[in-house]
């Protein structure tokens, strides 16, 4: 086994080649926040809020997609790195249209959460205010795309933990959308089993059950566990 | 003790903070010895004083007449705090910017009415193109968010605000709720 040593926060840490920065942090009791990662899911490094530097460049790299190497140093929290953090969780917030009060996942929203926890109390920027679409074709489920944040949770579980490969993505920048079956209506899919883990691993309100009003959906990942070393089953 | 002259006003919102602010219950006879409620939708003066120490402002800039008024609430204050999700973010009455002003005004006055149809050129207000938020607007001195923001919440901030403190208990406010 490859051993490296290196430094986060002035702390000297142990971590195994393959291991990420964010593995290692987190093994070491060294919070890094993340919006994006869900244990038991790969990394995509989509949300940016996991941006730690790296000495000697203080370069901004991705804590849960970079590997550790020998004799890293790391500053994971600074006054930099929350300000940063800040701003994109703002910019989230903006891209699209989120109103947590009449938000189906309003009070367990991991976006509403993250704004609490870094102290959001207003924005600066003005909103971009998209129209945006529901798809509301599938039997059981809908997806409104004002809600989402572009995690790519939905597209990972279905394909690592599902094995459909229903969810895709299309575009790029601004017109960048989470689709079923290349671009076809969810209702129509020829691939999607029904399953639901994508509505379960959505951190937002994006991904919802049916019939659910504001401040009903509540995230249920009893399928996560087995796949994380925290549930000390091996993978 | 000379009182603190206290005002609370509203733009485009539900009323719902000031509701909020009626659950401080039986706090708000103690906060009634600290302020004089100078204006007021729950009291009946009918013009907003030119030398107000603060005020509460809830909802989102949306028409013509709220931009008036909080420009001339701004200008009559000392410290200006926006009061809730609609003030801070503009919330529900925010919905309508990705929609458009004109679509949503066919849709309320037109499509769906039964009776006199169409969009009304007088007695009420005309929208702006966008909801905006209050800080977009005028400079405000202090953030309260939620939806409503909570009595606790308000009842700390405006403790602070009173005790000439910075509002820091404003941080522990979360947009929803």
């Amino acid at each position: 086994m490859n051993v490296c040593t290196l430094k986060i926060d002035g702390v000297e840490v142990v971590g195994t080649a393959g291991e990420t920065i964010l593995d290692v942090a987190r093994s070491n009791n060294i919070e890094i926040p993340t919006l994006c990662h869900l244990d038991g899911l790969s990394d995509v490094a989509s949300c940016r809020l996991c941006v730690v530097e790296v000495a000697p460049s203080g370069k901004l790299l991705p804590a849960c997609a970079v590997a550790v190497e020998e004799g890293m140093e790391i500053t994971a929290n600074s006054d930099r790195l929350h300000r940063y953090r800040q701003q994109i969780i703002e910019m989230v917030f903006l891209e699209r249209n989120h109103v947590c009060s009449v938000c189906v996942a309003n009070n367990h929203c991991e976006l509403q959460d993250k704004a609490a926890e870094f102290n959001l109390t207003h924005f600066d920027l003005c909103p971009v205010n998209p129209r945006l679409e529901v798809d509301a074709t599938h039997e059981r489920f809908a997806i409104d795309h004002n809600r989402c944040i572009l995690c790519l949770r939905c597209v990972r579980v279905c394909s690592e933990v599902e094995g459909a490969f229903t969810w895709g993505v299309s575009g790029r920048g601004l017109d960048t959308r989470v689709v079923t079956d290349a671009g076809a209506p969810w209702g129509e899919s020829d691939t999607c089993t029904s399953c639901g883990k994508c509505v379960q691993v959505c951190p937002t309100g994006a991904l919802f059950e049916k019939g659910r009003s504001v401040a009903q959906e509540k995230p249920r990942r009893p399928f996560l566990p087995y796949l994380t070393d925290k549930a000390g089953v091996p993978a | 003790m000379t009182k603190v002259k206290f005002a609370t006003t509203w733009l485009d919102g539900c009323s719902g903070c000031h509701m909020s602010f009626l659950d401080l219950d039986e706090r708000l006879i103690e906060l009634g010895e600290r302020i004089e409620l100078v204006y007021s939708p729950l009291v009946d003066f009918k013009d907003f004083p030119t030398d107000v120490d603060a005020c509460l402002i809830e909802g989102a800039v949306s028409s013509e007449d709220d931009l008036h008024k909080v420009q001339m609430v701004r200008e009559r204050s000392k410290v200006l705090i926006a009061f809730g999700d609609c003030a801070v973010t503009t919330n529900v009455p925010g919905m309508r910017n990705a929609i458009g002003t004109a679509a949503v005004l066919e849709r309320a006055y037109c499509d769906n009415a039964t009776h006199n149809r169409g969009i009304p050129d007088e007695i009420i207000p005309r929208l702006l193109p966008k909801a905006l938020p209050v800080h977009h607007v005028v400079h405000i001195d202090c953030f309260l968010p939620g939806c409503p923001p909570q009595a606790d919440l308000i009842w700390r901030v405006l403790n602070e605000l009173l005790d000439g403190q910075a509002p820091a208990a404003a941080k522990l406010a979360r947009f929803g709720k």
